[in-house]
């Protein structure tokens, strides 16, 4: 790991700290992700996992605190979230939302072309996108008939978990953040979804894979393992720190967390 | 700008109408029509305007009515500059133009149509052919409506439409034109439809409202739906902004007919409609949907009212608004199931988006029912555009602005893209595209 200190990482993250609602639940994350690698962060419940997804995504409910994150050296943080997905950054939700009168297809072409112009790239007509969709569809063995639905609206949830990696496929992003991708799929859609995932995988592609559940791991094999516990890793490893801890749980990790500070006036 | 000419006699409050009803004089009306003209001022000298004490009234202030001044205009119909109506008009198995209320027709066109239609201006077919008319003129609307009433007593021209037995008839378009005089004084005007379709006809029918200036639109549908008929009618209301907009359409349904009403509302500064419907046959399916868009100080009133008379009929309601600005809508839904319309399935249901925080609306769904073997559901929503998704449209590189109109478009397409007539549904959605902010994004993406 130590070259790595030399090179320039995708994503890098220093100190960061998120509250939602005057509640600290990042208290100091840092961590490097260079292109091509896959990392995974694995926690307990309320350790944060989802917050750092969604803080990296933009959403306004967290308030970052304190830290920094910078994307190919650019501030994240500074960027509305439509500009961190233009510039590459991906989130496939843990719960993708319903929009109805919205089609899929629609949508998905309307953001490829919102990405594609902030690249400098021309507009794609409606036969080069069709040609692209049906392509990346059985990345994820979408059905066609989930193209012309309404996003998300009365997808099963294994359909809407293939259609955030159908939507990921199609932006083609630089990171992709999957939260939570795998909670609630049988292990067939788990491994159409994992298949799909490793399709994109490239070097030029980092990947942030946040996971309650040490199964995904086996089919999305990572570089990096991080344990998040109360808001900071406490824990880095290889591939091999997600079996030692299928094995001895994350009660083995909770204890090395560091108190809380006790707020004033309490 | 083409602008009214007007009669110089000012009409000002209900004894102005009733002044200038001295004054009108229509020629050649039968004596049966000057009768019912003669009733329905007597009604109008009872009942007055309505007031915010009146239950059905309590929202909405029409007082730039009822205290305004106005002027019936003298124009001559035919007078009016196409260029006025080009934007509107589609390619129509008939269309007939009226301006501020009377029959121009020189812009009118219906030829080529089935054996036995009439199209025609309401004056002529009661100078014409009165046989067809008179067992519905004034039947199916109640006086006990003040400007049903008012309408009635100005009663004196407007659409005929009459399809025969097993007729397929339309699109038949009826365009209506109103502006304010020359200097600015308003205008009111009357216009009088009826429409009746026979046994195991089609009939498809659009009204469409513009305008210049200050006026004062009355207008009254009457709708006599045939027995096995399917009627599909659509009004589509982009009046002046300055406008006034007082509407009834009334329709009466015969045995397993099918008719559906779509009311879009988007013009005018105070807008009233009401939509009543009487299933007086067995299985019936009856469908009336609408959409409001209004900003600024816009107010715009939807009156429902379905009766159930007949057992095993359906009515469907949806009514959905988009209100910006300090716009303010009103949704009073009432679905009235008589003793013995056993199997009714009756729905309603009004959803509004508010995009601004000043914006207001008020819905009040109601149920009366007489029977006990039914299904009425009533609902209504009042909300804004969901944080979820926009973040999630943003997430993927939509834009904010762009996420909350591509929203709004799907809120309102879904009654849009219910219009079967080609030529309107696309003229709306292309409205809709031209409203919202960065539009093109929302017309690329649908």
């Amino acid at each position: 790991m130590s070259d790595r200190e030399n090179e320039t990482a995708m994503l890098e993250i220093k100190n960061l700290h998120a509250s939602v609602e005057g509640n600290e639940i990042l208290r100091g994350i840092d961590l490097k992700i260079g292109s091509g690698e896959v990392h995974a962060i694995m926690g307990p419940n309320g350790s944060g996992k989802s917050t750092l997804a969604r803080v990296l995504a933009g959403q306004e409910d967290y308030e970052v605190t304190d830290g920094q994150v910078l994307f190919d050296g650019k501030d994240l943080l500074e960027m509305d979230p439509e500009e961190r997905a233009r510039e590459g950054v991906f989130m496939a939700f843990q719960y993708p939302v319903e929009i109805p009168g919205v089609s899929n297809t629609y949508f998905l072409k309307a953001a490829l072309n919102a990405v594609r112009k902030h690249r400098g790239l021309p507009e794609m007509d409606a036969l080069e996108f069709l040609k692209l969709v049906r392509e990346k569809m059985k990345l994820v063995q979408m059905e066609e008939s989930l193209l012309n639905r309404p996003v998300n609206e009365g997808f099963s949830g294994g359909e809407k978990k293939r259609n955030e990696i159908f939507h990921m496929a199609v932006l083609e992003p630089r990171l992709c953040v999957l939260d939570e991708t795998d909670s609630g799929l049988d292990i067939d859609a788990l491994r159409v979804v994992a298949d799909g995932v490793n399709v994109l995988r490239n070097k030029d592609r980092g990947f942030l894979v946040i996971t309650h559940y040490q199964r995904l791991l086996n089919y999305i094999v990572p570089d990096y393992v991080h344990v998040l516990v109360d808001g900071r890793i406490v824990r880095s490893g290889g591939k091999e720190l997600a079996l030692e801890l299928e094995e001895k749980g994350y009660s083995w990790l909770e204890g090395m967390a560091p108190e809380r500070p006790v707020p004033v006036g309490a | 700008m083409t602008v009214s000419e007007i009669r110089e006699n000012a009409i000002e409050g209900v004894g102005g109408y009733l002044a200038e009803l001295e004054r009108f004089q229509p020629e050649g009306q039968p004596a049966w029509v000057q009768a019912l003209r003669r009733v329905a001022a007597e009604r109008f000298a009872t009942l007055g305007f309505p007031s915010l004490r009146q239950e059905e009234w309590r929202l909405t202030n029409i007082s730039p009515v009822a205290k305004g001044t106005f002027h019936r205009p003298e124009s001559d119909p035919d007078a009016l500059d196409p260029v006025q109506i080009t934007p509107f008009d589609f390619e129509a198995a008939a269309r007939l133009v009226f301006v501020d209320g009377r029959f121009s027709s020189r812009l009118s066109s219906a030829e080529g149509l089935p054996q036995g239609t009439v199209v025609t201006s309401l004056a002529e077919a009661l100078l014409r052919m009165p046989e067809k008319v008179e067992p519905w003129l004034g039947q199916l609307a109640k006086l006990d409506h003040s400007f049903v009433a008012l309408n009635t007593a100005f009663l004196r021209d407007g659409a005929f439409v009459w399809v025969p037995r097993d007729a397929v008839v339309g699109p038949v378009h009826l365009l209506f034109y109103s502006s304010s005089a020359e200097d600015g004084r308003a205008t009111v005007s009357f216009p009088r439809n009826l429409i009746v379709t026979g046994e195991s006809s089609q009939l498809s029918i659009v009204e469409t409202y513009i305008g210049h200036g200050e006026y004062f639109n009355c207008p009254v549908t009457e709708l006599a739906a045939g027995a096995n008929s399917s009627v599909d009618h659509y009004k589509v209301q982009r009046e002046s902004r300055d406008a006034y907009h007082l509407a009834t359409f009334q329709l009466l349904g015969d045995r397993a007919c099918a008719p559906s009403s779509h009311s879009i509302s988007i013009g005018g500064s105070l807008v009233r409609n009401d939509v009543n419907a009487v299933l007086d046959g067995e299985g019936i399916d009856c469908i009336l949907n609408g959409l409001y868009l209004a900003d600024g100080r816009q107010l715009v009133d939807n009156h429902m009212r379905v009766e159930h008379a007949k057992p095993h009929c359906a009515s469907h309601e949806l009514y959905k608004g988009v209100l910006d600005g300090k716009a303010r809508a009103v949704f009073n839904g009432l679905i009235h199931v008589h003793p013995g319309a056993q199997k009714t399935d009756a729905k309603q249901s009004n959803r509004n988006l508010l995009l601004s925080k000043d914006a207001i609306a008020n819905s009040n769904p109601q149920l009366e029912i007489y029977a006990d073997d039914v299904k009425c559901t009533h609902g209504s929503t009042v909300g804004q555009l969901d944080d979820d998704a926009i973040f999630y449209l943003r997430s993927r590189g939509i834009g904010a602005e762009a996420a909350r109109s591509l929203l709004t478009y799907a809120f309102a397409s879904d009654i849009v893209e219910r219009i079967k007539v080609e030529p309107v549904r696309r003229d709306l959605e292309e409205l809709l595209f031209a409203r919202l902010p960065q539009g093109d994004v929302v017309r690329q993406a649908v």
